[in-house]
């Protein structure tokens, strides 16, 4: 199973969280057109992955008492992290770790409101697993590649942003700027487009999007749920004028309206900003640095043109991604390995390269907290720092750890899928860095210290014990270098 | 095609350079003064609400726009009056920095901030960052200064307690390692023993190895290798025992860790701490109590304890604390009980070498749009001290740099004579 479909490999690693050693055997021989059709009209692949979780021959979970991934936030980012180790639908999960950076909403605070269980189902609710509408999560799934302007409105309307952000209390008295800021300043079109007397209009917009307790019952009861509630009596129904048109006439002026069409001020505003063209180009910036590269500064014809897509396609993602994936800058061998890896994403890959046979993705948990991503928890709204923000020593540490765990739990399986290629340390180093592993290229001075490590400590023998002791020290020294951390 | 073995064995340019790691690091940091001066940033994240830190209790405006969040007068506790007699208590959970302010070695100095405030978190993040209001990006003030330091930089100058590395101490050839928690800053291998350290002498080397065509591969490397060049001393740094007892909190873990650090010599010249849970646009609290009140307790408790270990230890003179925000909130309070962004915050200086006292002046809250001390229409408070002309005090006077040339500009003029 030589490892030659190189720009298939690219794919793999950008849309989805690398290929398994079934996934390199699935698309050994593909297109790569074909490879991105297929993950990008995920839709065509069962949604089942849920049901996978405890059958054998997959990653396991741990469960302490009963496993409860709707109340209880460590089992939501267990099952999470299951779905991306095995979902059919990889690009669904990788576009909702997107929106989860881009809409960055912290479970902490919501459960310091509301406690752990509705914390948990306001962030991660399965739909139909227990009453309420889905958790924050499910909305990122659902509108992993919709339409954004929607999308916008559902999180306008998302019990979690709505505690996050402090929409709940928004009131036609004082309003509250929170939501209002944020929603031009980080999910829109960004700082520098807007005034402060657009703050204070858009904060009067929100008035009366509040939240209510839809069953009346106790916080701790699974079955309580909070929805979203609009609050005629607390809209301020006078006009609000802005700097920038919200209008496609030009009119900068939300129209004074009666409590009862309220409502409507919120749509007319999330309309414009999702239609504007700073919004258009702030989110092709962010997919060039997802997809393209971190390496480099975005392309202003890569922004223009993806933009226009965007515009074009009425706010749809599915054909502006469809459009990046299938671009020259998408496919330029320069851009192989120019973005760093996640946390999240530098976990799910090594547990599908390394193996999980025996292995939980709870052992996961710390590790990703100390790479300094918990999933849930992004540090504030602006979400993670990205790129080289990841590398402090601290993160490193903990990835080069993470990877030393891996290795010691996984050391016989990656052990015997080595059994043939044990005769020389050459032989079996050639194996991990070209068919088993798939890093970025090392140069020969470090490919001669992982040398120089398997001869360490004595003469070769290829005997059990010493391929179980040196292949655990070489797959952690391969996932744990520099090489490794870019996808 | 290429092939994925000739792409990996041949298809990279490269040389590698050897780096001269020094036999003995803790020689460098003595020749770069160990238990010399140090200092101590306190980043309060997410926007303080300084008008309920610093109480201009006796403005009836403070009153009458925080109905519901204002603190009582009589709750305040008690620092006197600012130059212009506008008399001010600190937030009553504030009972630590109080202790300290009455020993005189508390400075708080009032509307600190600069022109065209931003009231986005993280522009105004990255401008108190970089110290550059017209272009904030790029590398820090602290970073700046750290870059001024004698090659070789030993690899703990800067020790950073958080998790992400904080604009101001990025550096554009010194690497500030991340340490939130020294317990945990260890590393680990599948191995043990004399394989262990085989795997640890590998990683060693291999992250020497310098890609001239992959800078960012290097980058990584840098921080591999400032991991590995500071795990032994770390360790070094968790067999302190504190001369008192630290909160449980990870705030005041860090300070806790700070302590140890500068007890036992390290020779860390900038340490970072935050905390945060300062966003308060919501249920701040009634009457000095409530969540803005656990703020200000978490804030000043540890401070307190930390101020207390290090003069048990004799180290007070050598450590400056300095304390900022990213910017003060509206005066006028929202709906929620809560306040939103706003402008002009309250820095403070705490060491053994600070002089006491109020600097600055309060601002008048009345909101007729013509009072000068405000702006935005009267609804936030305009800064009266550049915050560079604080960085500049502790460049000059503490850190012995030069500002002038670290700050782009010269703001000595308008320094606070805090030290």
């Amino acid at each position: 199973m030589a490892r030659e479909n190189w720009q298939v490999e690219h794919v793999l690693r950008r849309a989805a969280f690398g290929p398994t050693a079934t996934d390199l055997a699935t698309f050994g021989e593909a297109s790569v057109s074909t490879v991105i059709n297929y993950l990008v009209d995920y839709e065509k692949q069962p949604d089942d992955v849920d049901s996978k979780i405890g059958q054998s021959d997959h990653v396991s979970v741990t469960t302490r008492g009963q496993f409860s991934p709707n109340t209880n936030i460590d089992d939501a980012r267990q099952r999470w992290l299951f779905r991306m180790v095995h979902s059919q639908r990889p690009l669904q999960e990788k576009m909702a770790l997107f929106w989860h950076n881009h809409f960055a909403t912290a479970y902490s605070k919501i459960a310091g409101a509301f406690r752990a269980v509705q914390g948990t189902k306001m962030m991660a609710l399965k739909p139909g697993d227990l009453p309420g509408p889905p958790g924050q999560i499910e909305l990122f799934r659902k509108f992993a590649l919709g339409n954004f302007r929607n999308l916008l409105i559902e999180v306008a309307r998302d019990p979690a942003m709505l505690v996050w952000l402090d929409g709940r209390q928004n009131v036609r008295t004082r309003p509250q700027e929170n939501f209002a800021r944020e929603i031009m300043e980080l999910f829109t079109w960004g700082v520098g487009n807007y005034t402060e007397q657009d703050v204070y209009a858009a904060a009067r917009v929100f008035t009366g999007w509040n939240l209510r307790n839809a069953t009346g019952g106790v916080a701790t009861d699974p079955s309580t749920y909070y929805e979203f509630a609009y609050n005629a009596g607390q809209h301020d129904t006078t006009a609000k004028t802005f700097t920038f048109p919200i209008y496609s006439d030009g009119n900068r002026t939300i129209p004074a309206r009666s409590a009862a069409d309220g409502m409507q001020d919120g749509m007319d505003f999330i309309t414009a900003l999702a239609q504007h063209p700073q919004t258009a180009r702030r989110l092709a910036r962010k997919l060039w640095n997802f997809f393209v590269s971190e390496l480099e500064a975005p392309d202003p014809a890569f922004v223009e043109s993806v933009a226009s897509e965007y515009l074009r396609n009425g706010t749809e993602m599915k054909p502006v991604v469809r459009y990046i994936l299938q671009s020259e800058w998408f496919s330029n061998p320069d851009r192989w390995y120019s973005r760093y890896s996640w946390p999240t994403e530098f976990v799910v890959r090594a547990v599908r390269e390394i193996g999980w046979a025996g292995f939980s993705v709870d052992a996961a948990r710390t590790p990703l907290t100390n790479m300094g991503q918990t999933l849930f928890e992004p540090p504030d709204v602006n979400g993670w720092e990205l790129g080289a923000g990841w590398f402090s020593t601290g993160a490193m540490l903990a990835r080069m750890n993470f990877a030393a765990t891996l290795a010691a739990n996984q050391r016989f399986n990656v052990s015997r899928s080595a059994t043939s290629y044990r005769t020389t340390p050459e032989t079996l180093l050639d194996f991990f860095l070209f068919e088993r592993l798939s890093p970025s290229p090392f140069d020969s001075q470090p490919y001669n210290e992982l040398l120089t490590y398997l001869r360490a400590g004595g003469s070769w023998t290829g005997s059990d014990a010493q391929a179980n002791t040196k292949t655990a020290g070489l797959v952690r020294l391969i996932v744990g270098a520099a090489e490794y951390q870019l996808i | 095609m290429i092939t994925r073995r000739e792409f990996i064995r041949d298809g990279v340019a490269a040389f590698t350079v050897s780096f001269a790691a020094p036999a003995f690091l803790s020689d460098i940091a003595r020749a770069q003064g160990a238990r010399g001066r140090n200092l101590v940033v306190v980043y309060l994240s997410g926007g303080n609400d300084a008008l309920n830190t610093v109480v201009p209790y006796q403005d009836a405006f403070y009153y009458s726009r925080r109905p519901a969040i204002a603190i009582p007068a009589g709750q305040v506790l008690q620092i006197g009056s600012d130059s212009t007699g506008k008399t001010l208590g600190l937030h009553p959970r504030l009972t630590g920095l109080h202790e300290i302010f009455n020993q005189g070695r508390l400075a708080l100095v009032q509307r600190t901030g600069y022109l065209n405030s931003s009231r986005s978190h993280f522009q105004g993040t990255d401008i108190w960052g970089t110290a550059d209001p017209s272009s904030p990006t790029g590398v820090g003030w602290l970073g700046r200064y750290l870059d001024t330091l004698p090659a070789p930089v030993d690899a703990l100058a800067g020790w950073n307690s958080t998790r992400e590395t904080p604009r101001a101490l990025i550096a554009r050839t010194v690497g500030v390692p991340a340490i939130p928690d020294a317990r945990t800053y260890s590393l680990s291998s599948p191995n043990s023993g004399t394989e262990a350290l085989n795997e640890r002498v590998a990683a060693t080397q291999i992250a020497s190895h310098v890609p001239v065509d992959r800078p960012h591969l290097s980058l990584v490397n840098g921080s591999i290798r400032g991991a590995l060049d500071t795990l032994d001393r770390v360790a070094l740094v968790n067999t302190y025992t504190p001369t008192v007892t630290y909160p449980n909190n990870g705030y005041a873990l860090a300070l806790r860790t700070v302590a140890g650090a500068i007890v036992r010599g390290i020779g860390t010249k900038v340490f970072w701490v935050q905390t945060g849970g300062f966003d308060t646009h919501a249920n701040e609290g009634a009457a000095g109590g409530g969540a803005y009140a656990n703020l200000m307790g978490t804030f000043s408790d540890g401070l307190l304890a930390f101020y207390n270990d290090l003069r048990n230890q004799g180290l007070l003179n050598d450590t400056l604390i300095l304390q900022f925000s990213e910017f003060g909130r509206r005066i006028s309070e929202n709906g929620s009980q809560g306040t939103d962004h706003g402008a002009a915050g309250a820095m403070m200086a705490i060491g053994g070498a600070v002089r006491g006292g109020i600097y600055g002046t309060a601002a008048s809250l009345d909101p007729n749009p013509a009072n000068p001390t405000l702006e935005n229409g009267g609804a936030d408070v305009r800064y009266e001290t550049d915050f560079r002309a604080v960085y500049s005090k502790v460049l000059d006077s503490w850190l012995g740099a030069d500002s002038v040339s670290l700050l782009g500009g010269n703001f000595r003029q308008a320094a606070p004579a805090i030290i």
